[in-house]
């Protein structure tokens, strides 16, 4: 074991914990000031919900041995069994299992569980104001269980890592294609499943014609920042190992963060008038997931035309669902999505082996690697997203027929903090203000009759 | 005597209070409003959406005072709160037919 490196991959796994709060913030500024608290829930249930279901067989299923030609793992870890006192590390034949590298498997199990949370959190702002708290609950139980630990399963589990004959995922096995912090499992994976929700759930009442203004910019930057932080843990940690590959991964994803943010409020500059609040934390945003895939693949340089690209495509892809009428409410297909992909294609281009040792794709078109880790990178990205597309659809309509997934017409008027939760995040109120506390006082007491008189 | 309700932008607040108290206006009502006029409200741009914001924040100042010098009140506001440019606001005057002093129940002039 090396103190070093689990020390590392424990602090990262607690940073990547903490974007799933920051993101929450990111989102809940965005919307308008009666649904903030529904919009923190939503991102806020997925930590609890998320946390048992990957005891119990997430992790299990992602990361056990494989049982179906790539695509899902077994039951051998449920319950997280056999991996406390256990390792996990890279077993090949010229090193025996687990090498000297290896990590405690309960430090990997915690780093891997932060990402089961934030990714289905990641999908709740497409779904903003509209949203019966209980069906999203019951789409996260369903979604990460069909979805997420199945394809995190194709991406992330590599041959030899849980144990010594463990065999891992199509994608990362078989494919070979490069994701190195989550570019496919996370981002376009709820990418597209935040596009069906939008689908299935429909515009929010009078959208786009009311102005929907975000209620709270500074909240927006706030979130931001909490990303941009943990988002060092989500990337750099994802070298599993305090060395220069985390290095790395933690350069570039300054740096195309960075330039993504330039791009976004270039954009604005020149299409608006205006650089934005807003546009620089969507811009920082877009790059940080634009590079996630590509942080250990690729040069600085490399990293700095990612971020660039991804701040200004994504400037310009938000836009698109006024033009086709979706209501994704605070745009994740137009940065997760679009952002995920372009990432992800990006390391066909600008992907090099010398950034890692453990790469096991091709270099890059513009390193002398062809057009073949290209089509690799695109195809990986076309299945995770068809396949988290579809199964969202399906859950999203079984979910509207059974427990019901929209409120209904009059409650989204109201407000949804007040209908879902019994809760507002203001109290603006200086003239009269009366609290109601607890249920013996009459709210309308003219219309009451006197307490303590029977009826 | 004459209600003088002016609505001005609200950074013109002090000149205009200044300029009244100049004058010997001892009594003002402020209140922050909102409300468009003919160039209606402002727009504000969300991840390249524009917004029309309809309402803009403007003050509302009230006074009450006798007749001879509601005139020189209105030039007075107009001259604090002027900046030609689209929404300096509007000032309206009407006439009033008592005013009440609560502490003493003076009426009329004596109260204002």
């Amino acid at each position: 074991m090396n103190a070093g490196d689990t020390a590392w991959v424990l602090v990262s796994a607690a940073l990547v914990m903490v974007m799933t709060p920051g993101l929450a913030f990111f989102y809940g500024g965005m919307t308008r000031s009666k649904s903030v608290l529904n919009m923190l829930m939503m991102s806020t249930v997925c930590l609890a919900v998320v946390s048992v279901l990957w005891a119990l067989y997430g992790y299990s299923w992602a990361f056990g041995n494989d049982v179906g030609g790539g695509l899902i793992g077994g039951g051998e870890f449920a319950g997280l069994a056999d991996t406390v006192g256990a390792m996990v590390g890279v077993g090949s034949d010229s090193a025996p299992w687990p090498g000297t590298d290896a990590l405690p498997a309960p430090a990997f199990v915690m780093f891997q569980l932060m990402f089961a949370v934030i990714t289905p959190a990641l999908i709740s702002g497409a779904v903003a104001d509209r949203t019966k708290f209980w069906g999203w609950t019951a789409f996260v139980v369903l979604w990460v269980t069909i979805v997420y630990f199945p394809v995190a399963h194709w991406v992330f589990a590599f041959d030899g890592f849980t144990g010594p004959d463990n065999v891992g995922g199509w994608i990362a096995n078989t494919l070979k294609a490069e994701d190195f912090a989550g570019g496919t499992a996370v981002h376009i994976n709820a990418g597209a499943a935040a596009l069906a929700l939008a689908i299935v759930l429909g515009k929010r009442r009078g959208w786009p014609r009311e102005p929907m203004r975000p209620h709270n910019l500074p909240f927006v930057l706030l979130g931001m920042a909490l990303l941009w932080f943990g988002w060092f843990g989500f990337n750099a940690g994802s070298a599993l190992s305090a060395g220069d590959l985390a290095a790395t991964a933690f350069t570039n994803t300054m740096l195309a963060t960075a330039t993504a943010l330039i791009g976004w409020l270039l954009v604005e500059q020149f299409r608006d008038g205006h650089p934005t609040t807003l546009g620089a934390a969507s811009g920082a945003v877009a790059g940080l997931v634009a590079i996630t895939p590509a942080c250990g693949f690729v040069q600085p340089v490399g990293a700095l035309a990612i971020g660039l690209i991804a701040g200004a495509v994504c400037a310009l892809a938000v836009g698109l669902k006024f033009r086709f009428g979706l209501d994704d409410s605070l745009d994740v297909v137009g940065v997760h999505l679009v952002g995920g992909i372009v990432g992800t294609l990006l390391i066909g281009f600008v992907g090099d082996n010398s950034v890692n040792s453990a790469a096991a794709g091709d270099n890059g078109l513009f390193y002398g690697g062809g057009l073949v880790q290209l089509g690799r990178q695109a195809l990986a990205a076309g299945a995770v997203l068809l396949y988290s597309f579809v199964v969202a659809l399906v859950l999203g309509y079984l979910i509207t027929v059974t427990i019901g997934f929209r409120i209904d017409e009059e409650n989204e008027a109201t407000g949804i903090d007040e209908t879902e939760h019994a809760e507002t995040a203001y109290d603006f109120s200086s003239l009269g203000s009366r609290a109601l506390a607890g249920a013996s006082r009459p709210a309308t007491p003219a219309t009451r009759e006197p307490v303590g008189e029977s009826r | 005597m004459k209600l003088v309700t002016a609505i001005v932008k609200p950074f013109a607040l002090e000149d205009v209070r200044g300029a009244l108290e100049h004058l010997g206006v001892l009594g003002l009502t402020v209140g922050e409003v909102r409300g468009h006029g003919r160039q209606k409200g402002h727009t504000e741009i969300y991840r390249g959406a524009e917004y029309s914001v309809d309402y803009v924040p403007k003050v509302r100042i009230e006074t009450v005072v006798d007749d001879e010098v509601a005139d020189t009140v209105v030039d007075a506001v107009v001259e604090a709160s002027r900046t030609g440019r689209i929404g300096d606001g509007k000032i309206w005057v009407q006439p009033v037919e008592t005013i009440v002093r609560v502490r003493t129940g003076e009426r009329g002039s004596d109260a204002v």
